[in-house]
């Protein structure tokens, strides 16, 4: 109870700050709108739709693009950390392509692909399986060869041995390299959707660019808090029951 | 009916040989010879305690009769077949619990039993049950790994490694990161279970002491290159306590032979 007070009061008092900023009128309120033009803006965006619309459009890519990118990656960084040979082929690749800010597929993206679905889930998934590989890979080589061993004594090899003994002992790191490719999957279609206009579908990213456009300030931040808030929801609601169950069995996570 | 079971299923231990293995670790610039000609034989039903100090080798010879090292040179049989890799007519308890985080105790004492044919889901239960009773850990069947004490998961991997009934239980110092007061109740608890359910045990340890209260044969190893040295009988009347004066006598002989075998340094 008293946590929830302490949160909100600190929210609150954020909001109070940004109020006073705006009424001091040092900023021009083209520039800084008050928390109410935006809490105005957010409420006709939800009421014609517009808002959800988008919110629907982002969410579908961005699921799309991650599941596909795990898919991928996942195997990929179990491969490269149980052979030398992939080590040094796709965990080299992984290693350079993952320093490589995904912003920069957009342009490739747009020349093969054209402005289409296919380009921004392009950019997404580029995003994000480099990063699930070199944490997979990182992952699995953390675990205490003991386990491996133990379970050949009971009887566990090959195909047994990896799912029932390599993969579980990896999912701690698997979970948080899953998180990490998350927060690159989202920055890569919000990048991808403020650069690419794509007539099937008008995400987040196209309502913030057309904000910029129209000069609509409180547009712009109205949208940047749902991506905040979607980001916060997606922690909550994929990786929250995750870290409880590891935690759990685990003994991790109580300091 | 618990009983029928594992009555019935109950292996003969084996008899295990180890037949000049000679091993080598080689890293590009040295070469460190680890093991030299080894021989020994073990009696089904026998209780060997391998001794040597830090780097004899006592540890690697234990995984090439697991089946977990291929010697560069000599050949193991376990009941007269080749060793040529894990078996889980070999179990082993190893120096860390090694226990698995993701599985309940249940589920890790379990883990081995999955992998033996021809038993079904409740037949699993019972047996895991009945090892988690034997070693007094009954009430923590849903305990997750990390709720345990480092004695009360060492008695897990020890229900663990003897549910499948194996015919050999290898122990690689599995004491030795205990506190002397639970480790004289696992002492207690592996002559109890040794004497109730005959296995072929090799244990490995530098504890002169413990080597004596538990085994029938003490073997001394040297090292660089590691071998065998020296083999002591003991016959002690069982059980044994390892505070006994007795013990501590032939403890005392034996420690004095082990030390002449450490390099003569510092004098």
């Amino acid at each position: 109870m008293r946590r929830v007070l302490i949160v909100t009061g600190f929210f609150l008092m954020l909001l109070a700050g940004w109020q006073v900023a705006t009424m001091s009128g040092r900023w021009s309120p083209v520039l800084l709108p008050p928390p109410s033009d935006v809490a105005q803006y957010l409420w006709g965006a939800l009421r014609d739709g517009s808002l959800l619309e988008s919110a629907e459009v982002t969410i579908k890519r961005l699921l799309v693009g991650y599941a596909i990118g795990v898919a991928i990656g996942l195997p990929l960084g179990l491969m490269t950390s149980t052979s030398p040979i992939f080590q040094g082929t796709i965990g080299t690749l992984a290693l350079g392509l993952q320093t490589l800010p995904s912003v920069c597929w957009i342009p490739l993206a747009l020349l093969w692909f054209g402005q289409t679905e296919e380009a921004v889930l392009f950019v997404v998934i580029m995003g994000t399986v480099w990063s699930v590989v070199i944490a997979t890979d990182s992952g699995a080589r953390s675990i205490p060869p003991i386990y491996s061993r133990a379970a050949r004594t009971m009887g566990a090899e090959g195909l047994d041995k990896w799912t029932n003994v390599i993969l579980p002992a990896s999912l701690p790191s698997v979970v948080s390299g899953m998180k990490q490719g998350w927060a690159f999957a989202w920055r890569s279609l919000m990048a991808a959707e403020i650069y690419v206009t794509v007539l099937t579908g008008f995400g987040l990213g196209h309502l913030l660019h057309y904000g910029r456009e129209l000069n609509a300030m409180d547009q712009v931040i109205g949208v940047m808090l749902v991506i905040v808030v979607i980001g916060l929801l997606a922690d909550k609601i994929l990786f929250s029951p995750w870290e409880r169950f590891l935690h759990r069995r685990w003994g991790t996570g109580q300091l | 009916m618990m009983s029928d079971i594992l009555d019935f299923e109950a292996a003969l231990p084996a008899k295990l040989s180890v037949e000049s293995v000679s091993m080598w670790f080689r890293s590009p610039r040295t070469s460190v010879h680890a093991l030299h000609d080894i021989t020994l034989r073990v009696a089904g039903g026998e209780f060997v305690c391998l001794v040597g100090p830090s780097g004899c080798g006592k540890t690697t010879l234990l995984d090439i009769i697991a089946g977990l090292t291929r010697p560069d040179s000599g050949r193991v049989l376990a009941d007269d077949q080749v060793v040529d890799g894990p078996g889980r007519h070999r179990m082993v308890m190893f120096q860390e619990p090694a226990l698995f985080p993701w599985l309940d105790v249940l589920g890790n004492v379990a883990f081995g039993l999955k992998r033996k044919p021809g038993l079904s889901r409740k037949e699993r239960h019972q047996i895991a049950d009945y090892h988690l009773d034997l070693v007094g850990l009954g009430r923590f069947k849903r305990a997750y790994v990390h709720e345990l004490s480092g004695g009360m998961k060492q008695r897990v991997a020890l229900a663990r490694a003897l549910a499948p009934d194996p015919r050999v239980l290898l122990m690689d110092e599995p004491f030795s990161a205990l506190d002397a007061l639970t480790r004289e109740q696992l002492y207690d608890d592996i002559q109890r279970i040794w004497q109730s359910r005959r296995k072929t045990i090799v244990l490995v340890t530098h504890n002169v002491r413990e080597a004596i209260c538990l085994s029938d044969r003490v073997v001394l190893m040297s090292p660089s290159p590691g071998r065998i040295r020296e083999e002591y009988k003991i016959s002690l009347p069982r059980p044994r306590d390892i505070n006994s004066p007795e013990l501590a006598t032939i403890a005392q002989k034996i420690t004095a032979t082990l030390k002449g075998y450490l390099p003569e340094t510092l004098e």
